[in-house]
Formats: structure tokens, sequence, C-alpha cells
């Protein structure tokens, strides 16, 4: 009796233990639904904001215009309807904002009654008109053609340039600039760390007597533990205005400062990662080479380094990784301006900066919010890219090994 | 054998140079560390006193203090532990006693590098999806600390299981000859030996979800709330979030600025502490279960 006990006792305990374990699985599934279940809601919507829509005079010819025609005619980047591949007629730009310029208020009436009716009578008199009205005014009786605006595609999405989630009348969702401005801030910060991380673990694998090293090994845990925020503190107010000063920058939140702290947090992991690597170098293979004559520089260079070189590029995707998906010292450094880098002196933008800042703002189930959903998305896959990589440079070695 | 003497002086010089290349890049990285702790310090330690580390912010968060930050972390760390440490331990430990090197071990050790691999904001979008929106719990304690358990859940996860690794085979197989069965082994023979490492990786999960800001900017973190929490289900203030906010966004970050390095100071000084701790703990274990 009591055996059986015990042993359904110990049953239980193990189906405790199983249901743990599948916990980590279950948490990226649960990702990638709640993820993907938002962000996917970005391609189903108009750029233009529920409840607006644009009308133009019935004869224009233009039935539907995008995201970036819209913004350029409301910029008056656009002033002729030929441009967007209509008649020769200018556009003339009409919105609730600027609707004194057309009708006075008595004409409007008191409580906007006859609001409706003006919009309509203005749309059908003058043939260039566009006008970004609510859909309440273009109900019953409107004498206007209503455009239609393409749905956002995630093509549009990933190569437009121009990211401004908030702008009337259309919303421009291009997050190209976003993901070059990752990927620059991330190069410029591997380009710092790799030499210098891979120096250090060079140095502390087999230059270093134990003791530096056994000194230097929680130097290096604790640059690791150090906040995220305590890195965008000091950059902000050490790194930013210096750089500023010395290259006599208007502003000092660039891409370098952003790389420069990416750099330094990059460092702890290229460290351990590539010292794991360089310490697994058998004995037998160094003093062979030792035995040849060669010196401890040229086994270094000769022997370990190629034998621990998947180690050593595992250590540098994953501090890429680290950098890519790096948020508060970024967001806090950079400058934010979602333009396309053309150098490191500029302000630029990344991913996981702009959902920070923006979906404090973005009102929940709106385009804005499943739009940087979309960027999470982004973000998600690009990350789970690097460590599939990895997965498969670190098996790759056991095989070559073997 | 002039020649070769060339040679050998070209190689020892270009073991030289390339060495002490080496010495001055681990300088650097060393430097910087030592820089960025030294300023935080030096600016820092001024501003800390009882009154700054126990009082409610004041005149717009330039002066007071930063207890509601102080408190909210703590009730963060707290609840993401109650959340990691429990699963996290009962995971490694399945992982590495139960499972053959099987499919599944590799699965979900796939799975877990994966989760480790996920940035902090996407634990944030995620958090704020499943826990603040579909489950309702409203931005509160409980959904941030779920969000940070969850993020660092794999740390717990790999040490628990290193720290298994760690115990030789021949423990297990003594106890398991003298009648006891797998569950009693564990408990008794494996769990004690691997004890001291699994506290200490727990130690060094404290230090990191003390220091996140991501995962909570939108599933706890409040702006300025100058009260205590009473329940879970609670806004608080969190240090890294209110260094965040002091030191970019406050009404008047010139003046704020002292707050700011108090706070990074304090958040330093807490990660040095979890760090220093850990080692400790590490070399006191370490000693113990050698001389047994």
């Amino acid at each position: 009796m009591i055996k059986f006990f015990k042993s359904t006792f110990e049953k239980i305990i193990e189906g405790t233990l199983f249901l743990s374990s599948t916990i980590t699985t279950l948490a990226i599934v649960l990702i990638i639904v709640f993820l993907f279940r938002e962000g996917i809601g970005t391609f189903n919507q108009s750029p233009i904001e529920e409840g607006f829509s644009l009308v133009v005079n019935k004869n224009n010819p233009i039935n539907e215009l995008s995201a970036q025609q819209i913004k350029n005619i409301f910029d008056q980047n656009i002033t002729n309807w030929k441009t967007v591949g209509g008649n020769k007629d200018s556009i003339i730009l009409f919105n609730l904002d600027n609707i004194s310029n057309f009708y006075s208020d008595s004409a409007i009436g008191e409580n906007f009654e006859f609001l409706p009716q003006c919009i309509s009578d203005y749309t059908e008199k003058h043939s260039g008109v566009v006008a970004f009205v609510s859909t309440r005014y273009t109900g019953k009786g409107f004498t206007g053609k209503i455009l239609t605006t393409p749905k956002v595609t995630i093509t549009q999405f990933i190569s437009q340039k121009e990211w401004f989630p908030t702008a009337q009348p259309a919303a421009q969702l291009g997050v190209l600039a976003l993901i070059l401005g990752t990927l620059w801030v991330s190069f410029g910060a591997i380009v710092i760390a790799l030499p210098l991380g891979l120096a250090t673990s060079i140095y502390m694998a087999e230059v270093a007597n134990p003791k530096v090293r056994n000194f230097l090994k929680p130097l290096v845990e604790l640059l690791a533990g150090i906040p995220s925020v305590v890195y965008g503190f000091f950059g902000l107010v050490i790194i930013v205005p210096g750089i500023q000063k010395l290259f006599d920058l208007p502003v000092g939140e660039t891409a370098l400062a952003g790389s420069i702290v990416l750099g330094i947090m990059a460092l702890p992991t290229i460290i351990t990662i590539s010292e794991d690597a360089l310490r697994t170098t058998p004995k037998a293979m160094k003093e062979a080479s030792l035995a040849l004559g060669a010196n401890k520089w040229q086994t270094t260079a000769r022997v370990v380094i190629p034998y621990s070189s998947s180690g050593i590029t595992a250590a540098a995707i994953l501090g890429i990784g680290r950098a890519i998906g790096e948020t508060m010292a970024v967001l806090m450094v950079t400058g934010n301006a979602a333009v396309i880098p053309h150098s490191f002196l500029e302000p630029v933008r990344t991913i996981p900066a702009t959902i920070a800042a923006e979906l404090g703002e973005a009102p929940q189930g709106g385009l804005h919010y499943k739009a940087l959903f979309a960027l999470g998305c982004i973000l998600f896959i690009i990350t789970m890219a690097i460590n599939l990589i990895v997965g498969y440079v670190s098996s790759k070695k056991k095989y070559n090994t073997r | 054998m002039i020649i070769s003497k060339k040679v050998i002086r070209n190689k020892n010089l270009k073991e030289k140079i390339a060495f002490n290349i080496f010495r001055v890049f681990s300088a650097i990285v060393v430097l910087s560390l030592v820089a960025i702790l030294s300023f935080i310090i030096y600016n820092g330690i001024s501003v800390i006193n009882w009154t700054f580390l126990t009082a409610m912010p004041e005149d717009g968060m330039t002066k007071g203090g930063i207890f509601p930050a102080i408190v909210g972390t703590l009730c963060l760390v707290a609840g993401s532990m109650i959340f990691a440490i429990p699963i996290g331990v009962f995971s490694g430990i399945y992982i590495n006693e139960y499972t053959k090197d099987s499919f599944y071990k590799r699965f979900i050790k796939l799975m877990t590098n994966n989760l480790a691999g996920i940035p902090s904001i996407v634990f944030g979008l995620f958090g704020m999806s499943l826990f603040v929106n579909t489950l309702r719990f409203g931005d509160s304690i409980i959904a941030g600390s779920l969000t940070l358990g969850l993020m660092v859940l794999p740390v717990v996860i790999r040490t628990t299981e290193e720290a298994l690794k760690s115990v030789d085979n021949s423990f297990r197989h003594g106890s398991l000859a003298l009648g006891a069965t797998k569950l009693q082994t564990i408990r008794k023979v494996v769990l004690p030996m691997a004890f001291p490492n699994i506290i200490t990786g727990i130690i060094l999960s404290v230090g990191r979800v003390s220091g996140e800001t991501a995962p909570i900017l939108f599933t706890v973190a409040a702006y300025f709330l100058p009260k205590l929490p009473s329940s879970i289900f609670d806004q608080v203030m969190a240090l890294p979030y209110h260094l965040y906010v002091i030191s970019t966004s406050g009404t008047n970050i010139e003046e704020s600025r002292p707050i700011a390095y108090g706070t990074a100071l304090v958040l330093i000084g807490f990660v040095l502490i979890v760090n220093l701790a850990a080692n400790a703990l590490r070399k006191y274990f370490g000693k113990k279960v050698k001389m047994n």
C-alpha cells in the first residue's frame, strides 16, 4: 500500500516537472501567437483613420490614391492632378481646419448643421478639390466621389522609407529607415566591440596569468550586469556631449553614440563566449605546436584561433543579436530621427527604440498600435534567425572535430 | 645561423607586438567599466542619504527621494522570482535528471535558447498584449512580474541544469544502489549538492530583473506615483524606469540630474551587491562541498 502511494507520488512529481519543462515552448508559442495576431492586423487596414474619408469632385477620373500620394498632396509637394495620373487641374486642399477660408461661420451654421451641404457644394463647384472629412458628412445627399485607399501591404511596409504613423490624413508606414537604422547602429557596435572583445578574450585565455584572469572575469560579469538604462544614462551625460564637441555637431545624439554604448554592452557576450571557445582547444594541439618551435603568438594565431573559429563566429553573431534587440540605451542616445542613415554622425532610429517610444501613445487596437506590433514581429524574426544561425555554426564545429 | 636568429627575433617581436595590443585592448575594456562605475559613484554618492532612500519624490521629481521606485522594484523582483524560481528549477531538474539524450531534450534546449535570445522589448509587447489587455490585469505588478519572470526563466533553467550536471554521477548511482528511489536521490543527494550553484544563478537573475526597463514600460511602470502599492493589481514606479524618465523626459531635466545620479547609483549598487553576493556564495559553498 505504502509502496503504491510512493510510486504514485513520484509519478505526480515527475508529471509536474515535465509540465514545467514545457513552459519555454509554451511561452514561445504564445509570444508568436500574440505578436503576430496583432501585427498582421496592420495589413488589413486602410492607412486613413477610421471614420474619415477623402472626397473629390465626381468628374475627377482619380479613383484611388496611395498613402504616399496623399501625403505629398497634403504637404503640397504635388499640386496638380496630372502628377498622380488625373486631368491637368490644380489641386485645391479642403479640410475642416481651413474651412473658414471657404465659408463664413454663418454659412456653416452654429452647430455645423450646414457643413455637409457646404462640403458637398464646394466639391461639386470646384473640379480640382480634394477634401479630408469625417464620413458623417459624406452620407446621404453627398454629390462628390469618395476615394478609396489601398490597404497597407507587407511589401509596402518593408520597402517604404517614411515612418509617420500618426500623419494626417494618411499614416505613412514604411519601416525601411528603421530597419536600416537598427542594422547601421548594430554594425557600428560590432565594429567597436569585436576587436576589443576578441583581444580581451584571447588575452584572458592565452596570455594572462591565472591571477589576472581571475581578476578580469568578475569584472566582465559586472559589465554584463549593469542595467541598460545606466549605460543609456552614461551615454547621454558623457558620450553624447563628447561627440557633439569633438565633431562640432548641432546635436550629439547620433548613430555613433548608439554604436559606442551598444559596443560596450555587447562586450561581455563576445568576451565570455569566445573565451569559452578558445579554452576548448585541446592542450595536445597547443603543445604540439609549441614543440615544433612555434612561439606562443604563432600557436595562438595558427592553432588556437582557427580551432575555435566557430565559437568566435557564434560570439560575434550573438553580440550583434544583443545590439539589435537593445532598447533603452539606444532610445536614450541615438536621437530617434526616422531617416535612412548616411553617416555615423546623424541621428537614427532603431526598431526597438521606436516601439518603446511610441507604444505608450498609440491607442490600443488602432493602426499605429498594430504597426508597432508588426515591428515587434520583424525584431522577433531577426533574433530567431540569429539564434538558428548560431545553432548551426556551433553544430558545425562538432561535426568538424569528430 | 644569422638568418635563423633574425627569424627568431622577428617572430618574438611579432609576439610582443600582438600580446601588447591584447593587453592594451583588455585595459580599454576594464577602463570603460571603471569609467562608468566611478562616474556614477562620484556623482551619485553626495546625493545618497537616508532621506533620499526613504522619501517620496517631490516638486516634479526634482527633489525628494526615490522610495516608491525602490519598493516597486523590490515588488517586481519578488513577483517575478515567485514565478520563475519554481518553474525554472523544476524545468532544469526535468531536463537534466529525467530526459535522456533524446529529441525532446534537444527540443527543449533549443526553445530555452530561443527564449533567451528574444529582445526584452518584445517581451514588453507580449506582456502588454497577453497580461495587460487579454487577461485584463491592467498595468499592474502581476502583469509586470509575469513578463519579467518569463524573461529570466531561461537563465534560471540553464543555471539549474549546469548545477545539476556538475554533480558527479557516482553520487546518483550510490544512492540508487542503497535502494533510494529516483525522487529520493534527487531530493536528498543531487539537489543539496547542486544547491549553491542554483542559488548563484537565481541571485544573478535577480540582478537582471531589477535592471530591466523595456519589459515593464507597458506592463507596470508608472511615470509618477507617490504612494506605495496596496495590491498586486496596482501600478508601481520602478528604479530603472524612474532613471529613464528623469534623465530624458522629466519636467526639469537639469534640476533633476542629481536625483538621476542618485538613482543610477542605487541601481548599480544593487547590481554590485548582487554580484558580490553571488561570488561570495560560490566561494563559501564551494569550500564547504569540498570539505565534505
